[in-house]
């Protein structure tokens, strides 16, 4: 029976496969022939080319070929850039310097491709790198976003004769009149530090061009597979018919794997075309850490601006973003960031300036968050230092300044990484906080159970925090819908999955309106053959922009079947009823067709089609959003912290949320807890290090930590209100980056409440026993 | 091409014999010599236990032994539990509780539990916490594994009573 399966916690379909080892990743591609590359990376951060000998190397048994960037002729050529900036924004200033795929004169991070060596296993490619005389003058690193911004100590791309990425001043109201009112004004600074996507597994890729077919088959990791062929065949002087991107089953994205025109996919089709042999490349750990791409790393001076009674008047920030040795994605996460530094609370003035420069190191482009947590956490810490100055509960404040939901739509006057002005489509910011306050026992914690553990001598404190997740942006998605002969429903989509259960949600979308089995319908994600206009998944935007697609090519769908069995049930359609897989005449469930045999009879060989009717029970369907949706939430967090050692245990986490309408509960649960435990990684573990010389310090798993099972808290216990969104026929928002914006925020706000006699204020986002040692030394000295 | 050696070495009950050089990782023999691509490899130096298979009944990464190293030796991989039409209990558990995302990382946990479920098969939520604190999740939380660990636990105490 076809019960209801849309908003059901049904278990995913594709998980048989990937239990049992029985799922294809980008690794398991075996093709006869096939030769596997390797990329020779610089050592320096900063340096002038001078020599680069592979002689030695070519001679090595099993070398097939080695290239440098003179190697690729006039094929070598930077970018394109991948997300341009807005043109939106007045007066706004961006310095396009797209990736090149491999260094030519100058390197400009550490990890920076010089040689491509491809040899007939992995093993003998990288023992070339050995025979590969390379010559490097080095040249002062560019590390230091202030120092950079000021130009120094060198320019990281010589001919723009400035550091400076981009410069954007974003304005409502006006912050100078606001601040004048004020009785209060707060400035501090604040850094938010840098962090890796780790996913499990890491990035690769696999070309093969069948020279008598003319066509080229590529594997990849990637979260953009349409835009990654277009890439390919555009380069390569193809039609994108002639180029197929197919992504296997994928371990995890979390952002970096969006990226095209990197090293793998710009040089390998073109090498794979000159020696006629498919390619294969695996990157691995030390080269996601050090060459793929990273975010998460700005120096906000932020100020905020209040009357007596804790009402904001205004809000300004002037940050520093690093975006690397190059900035192919734009200015995407320092708009995202600029949006979510003031959404979900009322400012009436907000001033905002972006000053994005490029340093000699990776290139920074979304992770997780993308821009979200640095602006949640400048604004949650200006709330934590105003509510101290005025003396007033981190919750009353908070629930002074949200907007009510008769205020939104809200147009924020802040224009986004979407091209277009923010607009808070819908929400209750309040009551997410109000549930998260009778969750978290808020009142007793504080009057009760907090003086209770003091009084034993514990230093046990709380975090309560807001946030809002800007989700579901264009440009659009796509997607076709058929009924096959077998009477299942194929389904293909132009974005790709990379463990967020799309198999299965889309499957519930599908089912839900052609009255089948969810397992009956065949999701396909990610291969170009199948469906081929597309962005790709970023930006929380899978459930709600290709679900939606979905929906509405399934609607039509469902009315090609009403309109073909109204033709040979000889009734008409409202007569029809639909479900278990067939339609049949109202109360005469004898006079049935199934669909397998309806999707024949749309089809036929014979006879006529009626003008304006297109052949068999398919169709395509399309969404484009003209706005995100916004979804939000409040999170609370309980810590013990033993002030000899500074262990800190993580006692309770309570996250409420709403992104709207809910698909599948369990699915929904997995990705919120997924999310926070990448925020408090973020918070507590993990952080990227690089010296003065632009050498990252942490390029392991041994020195960048990731949390493990027992540094989790007990329980992740969530709750959720569902504000649908007015933007799209199911009311859905997006989930896949709640839990990782607010977390950092709580954590700190949580370790001051701890440490309350210390009185700390800490300015930064990534904490460690050490660090927070160090920060009660600072404060008992001053004491 | 360095000298090679001759390995015989029983994965899952059949027992396959090959020449490999000696600095072959055992995972990339179990994966490209043998052909069985259920183990993963996530970092190549022991530290996210993807590669985890369990050797002479001891759960082990295989990224840091050499397949030389397995000559002799008793290997099972994720590829001796289930299958996608009869799962086994554990990975049937690891479905109900959406304990897999990605699942890239998710046969380490398989392979590690296993072994620890073979030896404390009636673990309260804290000791397979402990168990599982090698192995690195990226998309999960953890929580869903330990869920589906402790009902996998259940139903196979239930069955062996």
């Amino acid at each position: 029976m076809t019960g209801k399966v849309f908003g059901q916690p049904i278990p995913r379909l594709e998980d048989q496969f990937l239990l049992t080892g029985t799922a294809k990743f980008i690794d398991d591609i075996e093709i006869p022939g096939m030769v596997h590359a390797a990329f020779l990376r610089s050592d320096y951060a900063h340096a002038r080319i001078k020599k680069i000998d592979y002689s030695a190397a070519l001679k090595r048994p099993g070398v097939i070929a080695v290239y440098t960037a003179e190697d690729f002729g006039d094929y070598w050529r930077p970018g394109p850039l991948q997300v341009p900036p807005p043109t939106a924004i007045k007066g706004s200033q961006f310095n396009a310097r797209p990736l090149v795929p491999i260094a030519k004169d100058k390197v400009r991070f550490s990890g920076e491709p010089l040689a491509v060596v491809i040899a007939e296993s992995r093993y003998i490619a990288e023992d070339a790198f050995d025979d590969i005389i390379v010559d490097l003058e080095p040249l002062p690193a560019v590390v230091d976003l202030e120092e950079a911004w000021e130009n120094k100590p060198a320019l990281v791309h010589d001919d723009l004769g400035t550091n400076m990425a981009a410069l954007v001043k974003q304005e409502r109201g006006n912050y100078e009149e606001a601040r004048a009112k004020a009785d209060v004004v707060i400035s501090r600074k604040i850094l938010v530090n840098r962090n890796a996507a780790a996913a499990m597994e890491n990035r690769g890729f696999v070309v093969n061009w069948d020279e008598r077919e003319q066509e080229m088959t590529v594997w990849a990791t990637t979260q953009a597979p349409i835009p990654l062929r277009n890439t390919i065949a555009a380069r390569l002087g193809l039609f994108e018919n002639q180029v197929r991107v197919i992504t296997p089953f994928i371990g995890g994205g979390f952002g970096p794997k969006i990226m095209t025109s990197q090293a793998d996919d710009v040089l390998l089709p073109w090498i794979a075309m000159k020696l006629k042999r498919p390619i294969k490349w695996i990157e691995d750990r030390r080269e996601n850490f050090l060459a793929t791409t990273s975010e998460r790393d700005q120096v906000h001076y932020a100020e905020i601006a209040l009357t007596k009674d804790g009402v904001i008047l205004g809000v300004k920030d002037v940050f520093y973003h690093n975006t690397g040795a190059y900035d192919p994605y734009g200015m995407t996460v320092p708009l995202n960031t600029q949006t979510h530094t003031i959404s979900n609370y009322r400012v009436p003035s907000f001033y905002t300036e972006i000053r994005m420069v490029f340093t000699n190191q990776m290139v920074v482009t979304p992770v997780r968050g993308a821009g979200r947590p640095e602006g949640v956490f400048v604004m949650e810490r200006l709330m934590d230092a105003a509510a101290r100055e005025l003396n007033m509960d981190p919750a009353e404040i908070r629930l002074k300044n949200l907007l009510e939901p008769n205020e939104l739509p809200l147009r924020t006057g802040i224009i986004g990484q979407d091209f277009v002005e923010g607009v808070l489509d819908s929400g209750n910011y309040k009551a997410n906080l109000q549930k998260l306050m009778e969750m978290v026992e808020y009142e007793k914690f504080r009057k009760e159970i907090q003086p209770a553990l003091r009084a034993q001598g514990k230093h046990v404190g709380m975090g309560i925090v807001c946030f809002t997740e800007g989700t579901a942006v264009g440009p659009y998605e796509g997607a076709r819908v058929t009924i096959g002969g077998n009477g299942k429903v194929s389904v293909a989509t132009g974005i790709s999955t990379q463990g967020q259960g799309h198999f299965t949600v889309f499957a519930q979308i599908v089912a839900e309106q052609l009255g089948v089995k969810a397992e009956d319908v065949n999701v396909v994600t990610g291969d170009t053959a199948h469906f081929h206009w597309g962005a790709g998944t970023f930006a929380s935007r899978g459930a709600a922009v290709a679900g939606t697609a979905i929906y509405n090519a399934a609607v039509k769908v469902r009315e090609k079947i009403f309109a073909t069995a109204s033709k040979w049930l000889e009734v008409p359609p409202e007569q029809i009823e639909l479900g278990d897989g067939k339609v049949w005449v109202k109360g005469k469930p004898e006079q049935f067709i199934t669909l397998g045999d309806l999707a024949f009879r749309a089809n036929p060989t014979r006879g006529v089609i009626e003008p304006g009717v297109e052949p068999g029970l398919e169709a395509t369907g399309y969404y484009g959003p003209p706005y995100g949706a916004t979804g939000a939430g409040a999170v609370a967090m309980i810590v013990e912290i033993d002030p000899e050692t500074m262990e800190l245990k993580i006692k309770r986490f309570v996250i409420v949320h709403d992104c709207g309408t809910v698909i599948n509960p369990l699915l929904l649960e997995g990705q919120v807890e997924g999310g926070v435990s990448m925020g408090i990684g973020n918070a507590f573990y993990e952080k990227m290090v690089y010296d003065e010389n632009g050498q990252l310090l942490t390029a392991s798993f041994m020195d960048y930590l990731m949390p493990q099972a027992t540094d989790m808290p007990p329980k992740i216990e969530i709750g959720h209100l569902t504000t649908t969104s007015p933007l799209n026929p199911l009311g859905i928002k997006g989930v896949g980056e709640a839990g990782a914006i607010p977390t950092p925020s709580a954590f700190v706000q949580a370790v001051e409440d701890a440490l309350f006699e210390y009185q700390l204020e800490i300015p930064e986002s990534n904490l460690s026993p050490s660090k927070i040692f160090e920060y009660v030394q600072k404060a008992s000295k001053k004491g | 091409m360095s000298k090679l050696h001759h390995v015989t070495v029983t994965v899952n009950g059949k027992q396959y014999e090959r020449d490999v050089e000696a600095r072959m990782l055992l995972s990339d023999f179990l994966r490209h010599e043998l052909g069985l691509m259920g183990t993963h490899v996530g970092c190549e130096h022991g530290i996210c236990g993807a590669c985890t298979v369990i050797f002479d009944g001891e759960p082990v990464r295989s990224c840091l032994m050499f397949a030389v190293q397995a000559n002799g030796h008793d290997i099972r991989t994720v590829e001796s539990l289930g299958t996608p039409e009869k799962m086994h209990p554990l990975q049937e558990a690891f479905h109900e509780k959406h304990a897999l995302q990605c699942g890239f990382c998710t046969p380490g946990f398989l392979m590690t539990l296993v072994s620890f479920l073979e030896k404390h098969p009636n673990p309260t939520e804290e000791e397979i916490r402990e168990a599982i604190d090698g192995n690195i999740c990226r998309c999960t939380g953890y929580e869903s594994i330990i869920e589906a660990a402790k009902l996998a636990s259940e139903r196979m105490s239930a069955r062996e009573n």
